[in-house]
């Protein structure tokens, strides 16, 4: 039998669908259609069967359904046991994972079992005139974005969180939700002792983020920056000497020896733009700098920079952000009354 | 597992043609595989055992072998092959676990998250499939370890889990997991003197399909690089008094749809 058709592998955690998977999904149809192909998704997990229809909402035309106890918490060896012979029999010529650490986890092991290529953390996907899937990652560090061939089938690619647009549900869409039989294997060598809350601190996966460097003259001003970034529904981030002295939690570090982050907006206050730190963030989709210094490095990358005191700036904005949400909700309570 | 990466502070880059000038800096240990170097000492240090360094690549990364030796480990072991060269990461994955296989019998296997050049972080978790062991990825802690287990933490989506796994396994380990420590310099002049074994593609040969080595044995392949779009920034420089670059920050941030007024 031949390759054929478009997989994405539906990521959930406690049965919350991974919004990375609408993202696959709304590229997977687009990959399909072009192809005139099936797109197909693979879900695993407990009592997670009602959320099939979401995916097929979301584009599938069919989901492959694995339900069992020992598919409750994610296990790279007990997924993989179960999605390859799943990929050897379905035989699709894409298969799409989230790059998230989930994804990223599971995707090699799945690879290495069908001895099939492997490109990581695409940027995009494309096909060429003989419908081979090309990959786009960056490589290096982001200097340059590479196109990338895989001569085996399945072709997998795990795809970065959030650089696709979410497919629109369809609630009339119709697909088959197919059942599988699990392979429960009774003991992998793996087990969770503990399952905590997380830090809670994610910077790789925000949207917009407010960092702060040695512009900061005390730890007490912290809270202007923190208050901007609440206000934009975004991350505190920060430079390492702030870290180093204690002022910060590591987690919220950016940088060589902190995170690489890549969200939406990278707002940059007081910093001046070591190679290190710009290292953690110049993949942002857009930088502002705010620096005192005409000549800090930090405006080499900027698209807006700003020249100027942040103790000035950052309250002022802070406050114009306030008033006009204030008069927006005034305005909503005048037309809609009680 | 450690990889010599080129330094990306002093790389030199040829943004024309998308190639890196591997000449124009000296190779570096891969940051986080010194982490996983570090994990290892510390549970030699409580259990005893021995620690082998293994490293895929070209001749010249002998020096991050040495590098290993004086941090600690007892055995180092370079692959180095015409035959290994263009290997992407399956390839790589299969010739490291072949060698594995042919060292013998081990507890654990130790990979940094990522390296700096390739950052896919396949290499590790592909091991471990490879070598048919279980694994964690991303791990940020080491809580407790045995002679049996090791207990280490993870954070997976949005919880932080611990997990027990049990011999043989594979860990691929953050930054996060340790400090390495600095070798000392008698250390650095006892690993000057040692010796690195060096194995080519034929001493792998009782254990491994050759054709699978390298760049035979890679099924992906680059077949373009370009300059992404979004290096090349605006680069707008605004100037002025307090109030006025604040007024324009607030529109930049509506309409780069970072700052929504209503719906509050
Ligand atoms: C191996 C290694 C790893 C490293 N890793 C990291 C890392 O991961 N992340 C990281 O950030 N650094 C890292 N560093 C440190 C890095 O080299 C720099 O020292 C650090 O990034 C500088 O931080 P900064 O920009 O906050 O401080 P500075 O360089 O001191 O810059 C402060 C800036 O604030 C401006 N400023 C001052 N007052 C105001 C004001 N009122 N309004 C506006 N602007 C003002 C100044 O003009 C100046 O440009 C690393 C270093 C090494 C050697
Ligand atoms: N050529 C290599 N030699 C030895 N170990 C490697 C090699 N490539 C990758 N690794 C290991 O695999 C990890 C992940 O690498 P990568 O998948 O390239 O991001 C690294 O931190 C190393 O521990």
């Amino acid at each position: 039998m031949e390759y054929k058709g478009v997989m994405v592998f539906a990521e959930q955690e406690e049965s919350v669908i991974h919004p990375v998977t609408f993202e696959l999904l709304g590229k997977g149809r687009e990959l399909a259609d072009r192809l005139g192909v099936e797109l197909t998704s693979v879900l695993l997990g407990d009592g997670v069967g009602d959320k099939a229809t979401i995916l097929i909402h979301h584009g599938a035309d069919k989901v492959y359904l694995f339900e069992d106890q020992s598919l409750k918490e994610f296990d790279p060896l007990r997924y993989k046991e179960n999605i390859v012979p799943l990929l050897r029999d379905v035989k699709p010529e894409a298969f799409l994972i989230g790059a998230t650490r989930v994804g990223r986890t599971l995707a090699p092991r799945i690879a290495a079992a069908l001895r099939t290529g492997l490109t990581a953390d695409c940027t995009d996907l494309d096909l060429d005139e003989e419908g081979n899937l090309i990959q786009i990652r960056p490589a290096f560090s982001g200097n340059i974005m590479a196109r990338i061939r895989t001569r085996t089938r399945p072709q997998i690619a795990t795809v970065r969180y959030k650089v696709m647009k979410p497919a629109e549900p369809n609630p009339e869409r119709r697909g088959e939700v197919i059942k599988r039989d699990v392979k429960v294997i009774e003991d992998s060598g793996l087990r969770i002792l503990k399952k905590e809350p997380g830090k809670g601190v994610d910077l790789t996966e925000a949207e917009v983020i407010v960092s702060c460097g040695r512009g900061v003259k005390s730890r007490e001003d912290l809270v202007i920056f923190k208050e901007l970034a609440a206000l934009l529904g975004g991350v505190f981030g920060s430079s390492r000497p702030l870290v180093d002295c204690g002022w910060v939690e590591r987690e919220h570090q950016v940088g060589f020896s902190g995170n690489i982050v890549k969200p939406k907006v990278y707002i940059a206050c007081g910093i001046s733009g070591s190679p290190q730190h710009l290292f953690g963030m110049r993949d942002s989709d857009i930088i502002i700098a705010i620096n005192k210094d005409p000549s800090a490095p930090i405006f080499s990358v900027a698209d807006y920079g700003f020249v100027g005191d942040i103790y000035e700036i950052v309250p002022i904005l802070i406050k114009k952000i306030k008033e006009q949400r204030r008069t927006a909700k005034n305005l909503k309570f005048l037309q809609h009354g009680t | 597992m450690v990889k010599q990466v080129p330094d990306i502070e002093r790389v030199r880059f040829d943004v024309e043609t998308g190639r890196l000038d591997r000449s124009s800096a000296e190779g570096i240990t891969n940051p986080f595989d010194l982490n996983a170097l570090e994990v290892g000492v510390q549970i030699k240090e409580r259990l005893g055992g021995r620690i082998t360094a293994i490293s895929m690549g070209p001749p010249k990364a002998e020096s991050t072998l040495r590098d290993c030796l004086a941090r600690g480990a007892d055995r180092a072991v370079l692959l180095t092959d015409r035959r290994f060269a263009g290997a992407d990461t399956l390839a790589t994955s299969y010739t490291l676990a072949c060698a594995i296989q042919e060292l013998g019998d081990f507890d654990l296997v130790i990979c940094g998250e990522k390296t700096l050049d390739g950052d896919t972080a396949q290499v590790g978790p592909e091991v471990a499939e490879f070598l048919g062991i279980p694994h964690v990825a991303y791990v940020e802690e080491v809580r407790a370890f045995d002679r049996e287990r090791i207990i280490v933490g993870s954070d997976v989506g949005r919880f932080h889990y611990v997990y027990e796994l049990r011999y043989p396994c594979l860990i691929t380990v953050t930054k996060d997991v340790n400090v390495p420590r600095l070798p000392t310099l008698r250390d650095k002049i006892r690993a000057r003197r040692a010796q690195i074994e060096v194995w080519d593609a034929e001493r792998l040969s009782d254990v491994a399909e050759l054709n699978r080595f390298g760049l035979k044995g890679s099924p992906t392949t680059v077949v373009k690089v370009f300059t992404p779009i979004s290096s090349r920034r605006r680069g707008v420089i605004l100037e002025g008094d307090a109030g006025e670059i604040a007024d324009r920050l607030f529109d930049i941030l509506k309409e780069v749809g970072a700052l929504r007024i209503e719906g509050e």
